[in-house]
């Protein structure tokens, strides 16, 4: 369960949010003069970060309203909280995190390390089946 | 069923008006602890959603009929006679008795679409949308605390304050009159699984404390 603060009501559960996907997605200029494949790519396709990612979610249960995060998507630690509508914050300053504290710093510290264990037991768990079906 | 004094309804229909937890009466009495842990549901009430900017001409027009609006998440501004719960920056929930709805002979939505005028925002009657529990009693916040994850230690959710949070898993607006008491506005909807929620909470507490 992850804790966000929310920018009007402060901290609250993860269950009273709601994802909003990718951030910073603009809408294009002339919809009109993009192709199919364009406007595929502007509907459907987004980043699928390993590492700090920058996502919008809304406050549902509480004030309803929205905000952009950045948040490590393989640590989970939320760098910072910013409104809709203003630039991307300059990332990759893990010691200077925004909302960080050393509860999450230690947790993202911990699953940073448990990480690439399980990367490894998921190769081994791949190489398992291969072997068994020989 | 927690009704308030016979009032004169629009060609009867008052008289009518059923609750929405007005079937759980007798459980919740039932279910009641004196002296521990009380539940019940309580009188209707006119309920106003206004969105207006706070800051705006018409927000402080508004401002003047109830009497001030809450500037931020938690904060419950008002008079007496309503109090204005925050329920987001441009948001708020008027919270009235009965009586003061304009087909009983009140004026408070009239009033409020009268200050509004034709500035951008809303005005709409939600007196129907919500229900009321009122929790009570030195173990009301033991209750809460199965299904609440917010800090509702006295230190930090004082009397006074109103939040939007989660009950049980459903959306609710938990308000805090008094030290020992709570008032939680489920929708309509959901009166029935929390209602029936609370009383399971509060199960444990009808028997004696084992040691």
């Amino acid at each position: 369960m992850l804790l966000i603060t929310c920018p009007n009501c402060g901290s609250r559960d993860e269950t009273e949010f709601h994802y909003g996907g990718q951030a910073h997605v603009a809408y294009p200029e002339n919809p009109n003069e993009l192709n199919d494949r364009e406007w595929a790519e502007f509907l459907f396709y987004r980043e699928n970060t390993k590492g700090t990612f920058a996502e919008r979610w809304v406050h549902s249960t509480g004030c309803r309203q929205w905000f952009n995060m950045l948040r490590d998507t393989v640590t989970y630690d939320i760098q910072a909280v910013y409104p809709m509508g203003t630039p991307r914050p300059a990332a990759a300053v893990p010691p200077a995190a925004e909302s960080g504290t050393a509860s999450t710093a230690a947790d993202s510290t911990t699953t940073g390390t448990a990480a690439p264990d399980a990367a490894s037991s998921g190769t081994a768990s791949t190489t398992a089946p291969e072997g068994a079906t020989k | 069923m927690a009704n308030t004094a016979a009032l004169e309804g629009i060609n009867g229909l008052r008289d009518i008006r059923r609750s929405p937890a007005s079937h759980l009466a007798g459980a919740l009495e039932a279910g009641s602890v004196e002296g521990t842990v009380v539940l019940k549901e309580g009188p209707f009430q006119t309920m106003a959603g206004v969105r207006v900017d706070p800051r705006s001409e018409a927000g402080s027009r508004i401002a003047s009929v109830v009497g001030g609006l809450p500037a931020r998440c938690g904060e419950v501004a008002g008079t007496e006679r309503v109090s204005v719960l925050w329920l987001g920056p441009s948001e708020f929930l008027m919270v009235a008795p009965e009586e003061a709805h304009d087909s009983l002979g009140g004026d408070l939505i009239g009033s409020l679409v009268a200050a509004l005028g034709d500035a951008p925002g809303q005005v709409v009657d939600l007196s129907a949308n919500r229900t009321t529990f009122e929790l009570a009693g030195p173990r009301a916040r033991a209750v809460l605390e199965k299904g609440c994850a917010l800090d509702l230690h006295p230190r930090s959710f004082t009397p006074g304050t109103a939040v939007n949070t989660e009950v049980g898993n459903i959306p609710v607006i938990l308000l805090k009159p008094g030290e020992e008491s709570y008032r939680i506005f489920p929708r309509a909807s959901f009166a029935d699984f929390l209602g029936r929620w609370l009383l399971d909470a509060m199960r444990e507490f009808a028997s004696p404390e084992v040691p």
